[in-house]
Formats: C-alpha cells, structure tokens, sequence
C-alpha cells in the first residue's frame, strides 16, 4: 500500500532524527577506564580522563538540561544567570524594535523610489554602496555616535533589514501592471487614494517577500551583535556559556535560535500568503 | 455645440523620437468625429495608431500635435465621463467582482455610502448577466465573464463615451459573439456613445454605425468613413442574408488587403479634413460579373 507523501516524509524524517541521535551518543558516551593513574591525578583530570568520555555532552546531558530550561524559562539569578526565556526576549524584543523601525522607513521610502524615477536615479547610488556594507561594520560607529550597547544593538538590526525591504518595496511598486495603474487613472482615483487601493495590494506580496528576507537576516545579525555588546540576549548567552565552558548551555541555545528563527520564518510566511492573489 | 460633433479629434498627430535623432510618426493630421449616441469603430493593420488613437481619447496618452473635443470641451488627461474597456479586462485581482465595480462606482460618487455604492454596482452585474459571480474573484472566471465584469465596471459610471480596445480579441469565437450581442443590446437601450478598436472585419459590421478604415502606418491616414447600410435591428445571426452584406464586407476586405498599403501612393491629394464617406450597398447593376455567373 503507497503511503501518502507526508506520512512517508515523516518516517524518514524521524529515521534521520533517531540515526543522528544514536551517533551522536555512540560517539560522545564514556569508554571503560583509560589508564591507571594516581585517584588525586584522576579527581584532577575528570571523567574525561578517568573513563574516556568525551568533553562533548551526549544527548541525554544535552536533553536533560533543556528540559531544566524549559521548565525554568523565566528565573533571574542577576546578570549572568538568567533563563533561556528572558535572553531570548531580549533578543526577540530587540530584533522587533529594530525590524520595526526599518519597515517604518523602508516601505515609505520603496514606494517613492518605485514611483518616481527621478528619486530611484538618484537614490540608486547611496543604496548600491550601503547595501553589501557588513551590518557589524556599523557597531563602532553607532557605539560611538548612540553611546549605548543596547540601543547600537537595535540600530544594527535596523540597518541589515532595512535594504531587503526597501530594495523589494521599490521593486514590487516600479512593477505594478500598468493596465492597473491605468484603470486607477480612468477612474480619475488620486495619486494618495491610488497607492493605497492599487499599487499596496499589487505590491504587498513582493513587500512581504521583502520583510521575510530581511526578518531572516535580523535573526542571524542579533546573535552575532549581541556578542559582541553584551548584557542580555540570546547572542550574549551563548558567548557567556562559551567562557563558562558549558557546551551543554552552547547546544541548547543554538537549537533555540534556530527554532525561533524557524517561527519567525513562518510567521512571515503565514503573511505573505494572505496577501497573495491569484492571477 | 452641434450633436454631430459630440466627439471631435482636430488634427492630431503621435511622433516618437527615432533613433538617427530625427521623430517616427505614427500618423498626423488626423480630423474624425462622431456625433452622441452612434457607435463608431477603427479598423486597420497593427501598427496603424489605432490604439494610439483610442488612448489620446482615453486620456491615457497625448497627441504630439492637434486636440480632442468632447461634448465641446478639449480634452486634458483621464476622466470618468471616458470610461476605457481594456483588452486585457484589467480587473484588479484581489477584489471580488462586486469590489471591482464598487470601486469604480465609490470613484464616481465619493460620497455615497457603502449600500448605495454595492446598489448601483449590483444593478450594473444583473444587466451584464453576472448574478450570482458577485463574490468571485477574477481568477474564478473564464475570460468571457471577466471582460463582462470589465463591461460593467466602464457602464457602471454611466460615462459619456465608452471606449473599447479590441475588447474580444483573446476570448474563444463562441464567447465572442455573445458579448457582442450583449454590447449591442446595452449600447442600444442606453444610447451609449461608443468607440471601439478592432481588426475583425465581421465584429466591426454588426456593432458600427460608422466605420473608420485606417491605412498602414507609419504614416497612417484615416482613408475612408464607411457608413453601415445594414439596418438598425440587425441579428448576428442572419446578419449575412442581408442584400447590402458583402457589398459592405467586400468593401472593407479589399481596403484592409490592397487599398490600406497603396492608399497613400495612390491618393496624392487626400484631404485628411474631408475624409470621404461611402455607403456600399447592392446594386442591381453587375458590379460583380463573375459572382453572377458562377450562381448561373
């Protein structure tokens, strides 16, 4: 009997899941006894040296302090000992500040370069330089000029979202169908009243295109920000469990960012399709 | 202002910058009018401007040169007393039909409510044979009823001319001659004063009151006004049994084969302002020697 598509997906999904899961504790679980050495040398060296296991945490380590995580998200034991809940409300807060302020910018700003010409000329230049400008590039500079980490976090944010939005906005608004544009113009609609009823719907699914791609790349630039000005955030955990040589902490927190960032993602997605017409 | 002068296009012309820096001109000098109520339809070779033309009156495009008159006044820019119907329908796609009337008609009257808006526009969707579609959306319908919706939308605004870009040129023969019979019926019942572009020989003879044959561009010229001798209350159907029929499609066929290419070599002192109008009809007299004696 053919299984449907999805089931059969599912099943090698798993398959894959449980073989990396399987490795993964095969390759990290401890080994009988290495040697024999002196008990003091042995409570010296740990379980690394004694019973050959691997620096590396297992998935049962790894499984069994998510779970403590997950059940405690929200502790506060002051500045370096918080849960995984608070960093990456930090980290979700900062990104959508950031995020925001672009869209504010970025959507205004891609409907007058898509509908003038003149303004797409002579914007085009700024663009192409500050576009492939790495956004860390950015930190001394706002660092300096803001005089606050958290704030230059959130302007970094602001500034590697802000293009994919702006350069789409343009995009979409330069590309409405002109017998669109030229129904609006018979019927004698308003410059104003036009970009709401026309050229926003028209475009709104290559805008939203735009502000998943930039939601996306805000995602991979808080971590990296965040290390480097430190304090809060999922970013910042992640360095701080590094110093604390916590690789356990390390793993969970890179699932973490991938899940959110998946959400995120999908959130988007979820958009993009209820403004999506059929042609 | 004379009704026979309702619509009056005064010595237009359209140039477009060519290459070696000098203009291609697409047609200049070009005088037509129409008086309110009639329906008149250009007929001529891609290439000729005629949808150039139909743009100048839309609005949508200038002359290079000369001026539109309606209803006495010079044109400037779009209106909604010129409502277009374009080839392409152009409904927007993420409105429903009833969206896409309303929005023309809350274009119209700014300051109807909501419910007066959605009456007329539903007034508009019965008349086109729509009921029951009004909550579909474009991408539901076949291409006959969307360019219904795209009927409605131009009649909904009750415009003072209705402008058709081949209208019915993507849509399957059979769709064709259904709208057609509907836009004959509406533009009787209404008056409605109508322009329309075309290259289908047949369509142009059963709508038009008056036909305009255009030459080949560029350059074109408007040769020839051809008034319709068929009568009023024609039907698609037996249209063909009509005695003046071929004399009329012969007529036009011929232009449209020979005459649209050599016309402006062979008429050095054409008047571009005193275009000549015929009025083919069947005479008793053999005109056509070899179609009587084959029928023998």
């Amino acid at each position: 009997m053919i299984q449907s598509l999805r089931f059969r997906a599912a099943v090698v999904s798993i398959a894959i899941f449980l073989a990396f899961i399987g490795v993964w504790h095969l390759a990290t679980r401890s080994t009988a006894s290495v040697g024999t050495m002196s008990p003091e040398y042995a409570k010296l060296m740990g379980l690394t040296a004694t019973s050959g296991k691997s620096a590396m945490p297992g998935p049962l380590d790894v499984g069994a302090k998510l779970w403590e995580h997950l059940r405690r998200p929200f502790y506060d034991n002051g500045p370096n000992d918080k849960g995984l809940g608070i960093q990456l409300g930090y980290s979700i807060g900062r990104v959508g500040l950031g995020y925001f302020i672009a869209v504010l910018v970025a959507i205004p700003l891609g409907f007058l370069i898509g509908m003038s010409p003149l303004m797409n000329k002579a914007l085009d230049p700024f663009i192409q330089v500050l576009k492939p400008i790495s956004p860390l590039a950015w930190m001394p500079l706002a660092l300096y000029t803001i005089k606050d980490s958290s704030l230059s976090a959130i302007f970094v944010i602001f500034i590697c979202s802000v293009w994919p939005m702006l350069l789409n906005t343009a995009f979409g608004v330069a590309a409405v169908r002109k017998e669109w544009i030229n129904v609006a113009r018979t019927l004698e609609v308003g410059t104003f009243r036009r970009a709401f009823t026309v050229i926003l719907p028209a475009a709104a699914p290559t805008i939203l295109t735009g502000m998943r791609i930039s939601i996306g790349i805000a995602w991979l630039v808080i971590v990296a920000a965040e290390m480097l000005v430190g304090g809060t955030g999922i970013g910042y955990f992640v360095w701080n469990e590094w110093n604390n040589l916590s690789i356990t902490n390390v793993i969970i927190a890179i699932l973490m960012i991938g899940v959110v960032g998946m959400l995120l993602d999908q959130t988007l997605a979820r958009f993009t399709r209820m403004v999506t017409f059929p042609e | 202002m004379s009704s026979t002068k309702f619509i009056s296009i005064e010595g237009i012309a359209k140039r477009y910058p060519a290459a070696n820096g000098g203009a291609t001109t697409i047609f200049e000098d070009l005088w037509l009018s129409m008086p309110s109520g009639e329906f008149g339809c250009i007929i001529g070779h891609s290439g000729c401007g005629k949808t150039t033309v139909l743009n100048i009156l839309a609005g949508l495009d200038e002359p290079s040169e000369g001026t539109v008159i309606v209803d006495g006044q010079a044109i400037s820019g779009t209106s909604l007393d010129r409502a277009v119907i374009f080839q392409s329908h152009a409904l927007l796609p993420w409105l429903t039909v009833m969206g896409n009337i309303a929005y023309a008609v809350s274009s119209k009257w700014r300051k109807w409510d909501k419910a007066k808006v959605r009456g007329h526009a539903q007034t508009y969707i019965d008349k086109v044979g729509l009921t029951g579609s009004e909550h579909k959306r474009p991408s539901e319908l076949s291409g006959g009823m969307k360019q219904r919706v795209g009927i409605a939308r131009a009649l909904s605004i009750t415009p003072k001319i209705m402008l058709m870009d081949e209208p019915f040129s993507a849509l399957d023969a059979l769709t064709r001659g259904t709208l057609q019979d509907e836009v004959r019926r509406v533009t009787l019942e209404t008056g409605q004063t109508t322009f329309m572009i075309t290259h289908d020989v047949d369509e142009a003879m059963y709508l038009a009151d008056k036909i305009f044959l255009m030459t080949n561009g560029p350059g074109a010229v408007l040769a020839e006004i051809v008034e319709n001798p068929l009568p009023r209350d024609r039907s698609r159907i037996d249209l063909h049994k009509h005695p003046h029929y071929y004399a009329l499609r012969n007529h036009i066929i011929d232009f449209l084969v020979t005459r649209s290419k050599t016309f402006t070599a062979t008429t050095p002192n054409h008047d571009p302002r005193r275009v000549p109008v015929v009025r083919p009809q069947f005479t008793e007299a053999p005109t056509m020697p070899s179609l009587t004696s084959a029928l023998r």
